[in-house]
């Protein structure tokens, strides 16, 4: 274990000189930067993606994958905007989204775990099933009617600091998820059922009912974030968050976590999304648009993987010729 | 002594040729169970609105299916070796969009120019795919999902130092013609999908190359083991599946006229929909065209249902949700009905 | 008998190194055609360097490999194979969803006249190919739903359908009943009338003394003797394998046998096994003998929760229970050492610590969270006293021989306490030393009052261990033997289900 540690804090090491390197590009290339209003911005628009990327860590360290999030914010956000609008209590609207999302989640999870399905596949599926029922939910029309009371969760700040209200739950989940994954009886578990789903099962862990559990999770997160968005944007649309699930896993990836399960740790997702934030922040400073911006995060991606595919490859390459030279010393 | 032996040789006999033909059954039941839902389709639907059942319509269909399928066989070759080209839809985008420009610009150009051009830079991109998984290591979704971004992040700079939209009024109409001339009174669009599908699927069955492409997918390590050239078939998957995209992307330029840099956005869900629903094995070694063009097909005829049945255009992200968790539902209970009937089978045997 | 022949395959000095470690040194090897050569040596002596260096998977530091008296550098297994070596892996590595014919020939299918692959005559080819070997399948079978032997004689007739010179083979016998023992020596016969060489890699004598000509012992990358397998006897090849006088190959030490602990009324799983009855003292090794297949551990992973039974019963200490999760089985005091300890036994990234208190952690953590000091003391603890050899409980566990690696699963069910130990094969894949310490454990686990059951396929393990040995034969109990009454061949004669 501490191997491994010690190999991931070498990445979040890296991480962290990376977050520095575009802080110091950022407040470079713009005056605005470094302002508590920009923080506010900065912070409030990745939120969202934010509070996803720490239930898929979890699930993505076990072994699956959910790519329905977004498509499940989207859902939650307009049955909230849909309660809402037909005259219902605010804390009514926000409980059912949320319980929303939580059926959708337990219907991943049944199918992942119950049914052994590959939940690449599934949750495609549920990507289009859930953003169509959002569809299907409001049309193409909007609800936009909320209260300030309400749109303050997602657009106001802590009195008295630049800190979004959002962020303070982020942060309060953050230190939930990270001594759950990295303390926790439960992460070891996780850690486990990654790396060797059969070994995990044979040392009298209940994989199906851990991962039904973290699809759950993911879903009644998902729709934690359908009301936050609902409450930035004041706005409840079927097509809200559209596409957001690749960002999520892409932040996830670039925090270091391994596709394939069993490796990673939360710091570094934590880092990756500022990261994330920051250059998103930036280059919308120096007026590039959202859509480039994406470009900015895909080649991001990319190179974490390959970067440290070709390192590792050259110091291949120079230990063996190191030892080719070094046995025909001894000859 | 003789007759006893010459009897259970029989028998053998016997029993190796009705396992031969119980196995090629096995083969083709996928495509045989896409065939009924595709035959329910049309019974459910058209008993309710008789003009669904029209040649004229069977011919929308295939033709809101045709740049879909041919994306589709392209997405194939790469699931078939294990991996998973998520870039398709910006693919499609970027050769669409670029392709329309080169037309809008040089309005006077041969037209095989142009096309030659787009599937050129849909190759040029599938090869990039390759070698950052094949060369570079990366695991094929982190790979695809990464060009995703990039190549529509491309798509918008284009369009951003160019023009934000190419309309139909820009561009020759030779080019447009592409995607409504008929050949013997079937679109063009529709035989060039069915000429790849013929082409890729003949490959596939009938080539070295073909059938290894199916042993990289179905075991990496052994198709190593003899000698396989692993890393140069997923290389080449991914390169076929950029030329398909690119040629899709020029026909798309054709057929909508009126492209953007949004054009083919989400595409990547429709084209693993068609792929899974076809009965292609998400983790590769198995897998048809027929498979896949059946499965487009019997999306695009749900569609096109729907749409007749003035059921509201919403629900159809739903219908594609829930065909693609339904189809890989179904194809597990079948796969494990069936190993569970040839085991006890053979056991008897 | 005019000229000597020549040999097939000659190496010569041949060495081998993996990091600081030396796999071979120095070796001198022939192969002549038409004879059966069995190689033979314990975990590590250097085997399946050996045969990966013939196969073209391993190139050699030093040394000359001659075929066919010309001198080749065996660059790729698909030069080897072009140059008539066939490789049989203990793992058959076969295209799950592919059929017979396909496996048979992918890479080289034949083709028609336009360069098509010609699906008719490899069908017809593959069949006739199996025919020869007096095979029942049918080229179509698709390979996934085939038994390890038949994977086995796929590989076979891929050998033989590349002219293979060659037939090297892969301790291929350690899936396979007796009679497809018998089936595989036949075709070898057969193979060596045409004059193939076939090099026999394995652990068990007795079969080697059945169809070997020569044999070579290998020990520690180092050749020891190769000689005629008529001149040899057991005790013999056993010293040179091991290099020591293995007095004691199997402590067995006294312990007092007590109540009932565990006992099993008609236990059925349609298909898998039928009407297994037995009971199980404290203190008590009860022996699971019987043939790979044979429903031992299958019995076993209905006892441990991972399986259910359809019918029988389960009685623990006198009470009837319902086993239905491994969590359950824990509960109930009941542990199980798996087969496969890669697959199902260790999780190869974790360390020692991580891997000993995986079944544990609710005992080492408190209120939810881990105690590392806890878990390391009591990793520690096991360490020492089934000394482990490591750098430390920290050390990842991939980085342990087999025998360590095995010690560590042992490890993790002793943390658990249990009063049932089930034991599956735990000495597979360990050398004789470490064995011996395996063997040595258990006993005192016996001894301080657990009741073991003991699931093995190697005889002289089962014969010297248990006091009580129970035989199953596909699926149903076919003999009971105390101690004194087991003999290798009444367990045998249960084992294959012939009626004494």
């Amino acid at each position: 274990m501490k191997k491994v540690k010690s190999l991931l804090i070498s990445w979040e090491a890296l991480l962290a000189i990376l977050l520095l390197i575009s802080i110091v590009i950022g407040s470079v290339v713009s005056p605005y930067f470094l302002s508590g209003f920009n923080f506010n911005a900065l912070t409030s628009n990745i939120m969202e993606i934010a509070i996803m990327a720490l239930p898929m860590t979890l699930i993505i360290i076990a072994g699956e994958i959910d790519l329905s999030v977004a498509s499940v914010l989207g859902l939650a956000s307009v049955v909230l905007g849909l309660l809402w609008e037909n005259g219902h209590s605010m804390w009514l609207a926000i409980g059912v989204a949320l319980l929303v999302g939580l059926v959708a989640g337990c219907l991943n999870g049944l199918l992942v775990t119950k049914l052994a399905l590959p939940s690449l596949v599934i949750t495609i599926g549920t990507l289009a099933l859930y953003r169509g029922l959002a569809y299907v939910v409001l049309g193409d029309q909007a609800v936009s009617d909320f209260p300030t009371s309400f749109t303050n969760l997602g657009f106001g700040s802590i009195p008295g600091t630049e800190i979004p209200w959002s962020g303070l739950i982020f942060a309060i989940l953050v230190v939930i998820f990270v001594v759950v994954l990295h303390f926790s009886r439960l992460g070891r578990q996780l850690y486990a059922m990654g790396n060797n789903k059969e070994a995990a099962r044979f040392s009298g862990i209940n994989v199906g009912r851990v991962k039904l559990m973290l699809f759950m999770l993911s879903g009644v997160i998902a729709a934690l974030a359908g009301v936050i968005f609902t409450a930035r944007f004041s706005s409840a649309r079927p097509d809200n968050a559209l596409g957001f699930e690749l960002y999520v896993v892409t932040v996830v990836l670039l925090g270091g976590v391994n596709i394939f399960g069993g490796r990673g740790s939360l710091l570094g997702v934590v880092l990756a999304i500022f990261i994330v934030a920051i250059l998103q922040n930036v280059l919308s400073l120096v007026n590039i648009s959202g859509d480039i911006q994406s470009l900015a995060i895909g080649l991001l991606l990319i190179l974490s993987v390959l970067g440290p595919n070709i390192a590792q490859r050259i110091q291949v390459i120079i230990t063996r010729r190191r030892l080719a030279a070094g046995s025909s010393k001894q000859v | 002594m003789t007759t006893t032996s010459q009897e259970v040789e029989r028998t053998k006999q016997r029993g190796q040729v009705s396992q031969a033909r119980l196995f090629r059954l096995v083969n083709r039941v996928r495509e045989l169970g896409l065939l009924i839902v595709l035959l329910l389709i049309i019974l459910i639907v058209g008993i309710q609105a008789p003009r669904f059942l029209s040649i004229d319509n069977f011919e929308q269909i295939l033709l809101s299916v045709a740049i879909l399928a041919i994306v589709a066989v392209g997405e194939t070759l790469v699931v078939l070796t294990r991996n998973v080209d998520l870039s398709v839809g910006s693919m499609v985008g970027i050769t669409a969009f670029v392709t329309a420009y080169f037309f809008k610009q040089l309005p006077n150009i041969n037209l095989l120019l142009g096309i030659l051009l787009g599937c050129a830079l849909g190759l040029v991109l599938g090869m990039i795919n390759g070698l950052i998984v094949s060369l570079g290591r990366v695991p094929a979704i982190v790979a695809t999902l990464g060009t995703l971004y990039v190549y529509r992040g491309l798509v918008f700079i284009i369009a951003a130092n160019t023009t934000s939209q190419v309309n139909a009024s820009d561009v020759p109409a030779g080019y447009l013609a592409l995607a409504t001339t008929q050949i013997f009174g079937i679109p063009a669009l529709i035989l060039i999908a069915a000429v790849i599908a013929v082409i890729v699927g003949y490959f596939l069955h009938a080539s070295h190359t073909g059938r290894q492409l199916y042993a990289v997918g179905s075991n990496p390590e052994a198709a190593n083991m003899i000698g396989i050239r692993r890393d140069w078939l997923v290389f080449a998957a991914f390169a076929a599946s950029g030329l398909l995209c690119g040629l899709a992307g020029v026909l798309w330029g054709a057929r909508f006229a009126t492209v953007d840099a949004t054009a083919a956005t989400g595409l990547e869900l429709q084209v693993i929909a068609a792929v899974v629903v076809g009965g292609v094995n998400i983790f590769g070694g198995s897998g048809t065209i027929l498979g896949v063009l059946l499965g487009a097909i019997v999306l695009g005829t749900l569609q096109n249902g729907l749409n007749i049945l003035n059921i509201s255009q919403f629900w159809l992200q739903a219908m594609y949700g829930a065909a693609i968790i339904v189809a890989v539902v179904l194809d597990a209970f079948i796969t494990r009905w069936l190993q569970r009937t040839i085991l006890s089978r053979r056991k008897k045997v | 008998m005019t000229n000597p022949p020549e040999p097939i395959v000659e190496l010569g000095g041949i060495a081998k190194h993996f990091g600081g470690v030396q796999a071979l040194r120095g070796v001198d090897f022939s192969l002549f055609p038409g004879e059966v050569h069995a190689l033979v040596g314990e975990n590590g002596a250097g085997k399946s360097t050996l045969v990966k260096i013939l196969a073209g998977i391993y190139r050699p530091d030093a040394g000359v490999v001659k075929v066919g008296g010309e001198v080749v550098e065996l660059r790729s297994p698909t030069q080897a194979q072009a140059l008539g070596i066939a490789v049989v892996q203990q793992e058959p590595m076969l295209f799950p969803d592919l059929d017979v014919a396909e496996n048979v020939f992918m890479g080289r299918h034949p083709r028609d006249r336009f360069g098509r692959v010609d699906w008719k005559r490899m069908y017809r080819e593959v069949d006739q190919l199996l025919a020869s070997l007096d095979v029942s399948l049918s080229s179509h079978t698709p390979v996934q739903g085939l038994s390890v032997a038949e994977q086995q004689l796929v590989e076979i007739a891929k050998a033989l359908s590349l002219r293979a010179r060659v037939l090297v083979l892969d301790e291929p016998t350690a899936a396979l009943s007796p009679h497809e023992v018998e089936e595989l020596f036949d075709i070898v016969k057969q193979l060596c009338e045409r004059g193939v060489a076939v090099l026999f890699v394995s652990h068990r004598l007795e079969e080697v003394f059945k169809i070997a000509d020569r044999l070579t012992v290998l020990r520690d990358g180092t050749h020891i003797i190769t000689a005629p397998v008529s001149e040899m006897h057991t005790e013999e090849i056993i010293k040179h394998m091991v290099g020591r006088e293995l007095s004691n190959l199997f402590p067995k030490g006294e312990a007092e046998i007590g109540e009932v602990v565990l006992e099993v009324r008609h236990l059925t799983r349609p298909g898998v096994f039928a009407d297994v009855s037995f009971q199980l003292h404290r203190g008590e090794i009860l022996g699971f003998a019987g043939l790979v297949g044979a429903g031992r551990t299958e019995v076993a992973r209905v006892l441990f929760g991972i399986d259910r039974a359809e019918s029988g019963e389960i009685w623990l200490k006198g009470k009837k229970v319902r086993i239905r999760s491994p969590q359950q089985a824990m509960d109930y005091g009941i542990a199980y050492v798996p087969e496969d300890r890669h697959q199902h036994g260790l999780v190869m990234n974790f360390s020692i610590a991580a891997n000993v208190t995986l079944a544990i952690l609710q005992q080492v953590s408190r209120l939810g969270l881990l105690d590392p000091r806890r878990e390391q003391k009591i990793a520690g603890e096991y360490s020492s006293q089934l000394r482990i050899r490591s750098a430390g409980v920290e050390q990842l566990v991939n980085a342990l021989s087999g025998g360590n690696q095995q010690k560590v699963v042992l490890s993790k069910w002793l943390a658990t306490n249990p009063a049932t130990l089930i034991l599956d094969e735990p000495t597979r894949g360990i050398d004789v030393g470490a064995k011996a310490e395996v063997h040595r454990i258990i006993s005192d686990l016996a001894a301080r009052g657990l009741a073991i059951i003991l699931i093995s396929s190697e005889l002289p393990e089962v014969l010297a261990m248990a006091d009580r040995v129970i035989v199953l034969h596909e699926g149903r109990v076919t003999g009971t033997f105390a101690r004194s009454e087991a003999t290798q061949e009444r367990v045998m004669f249960a084992a294959t289900g012939q009626d004494r």
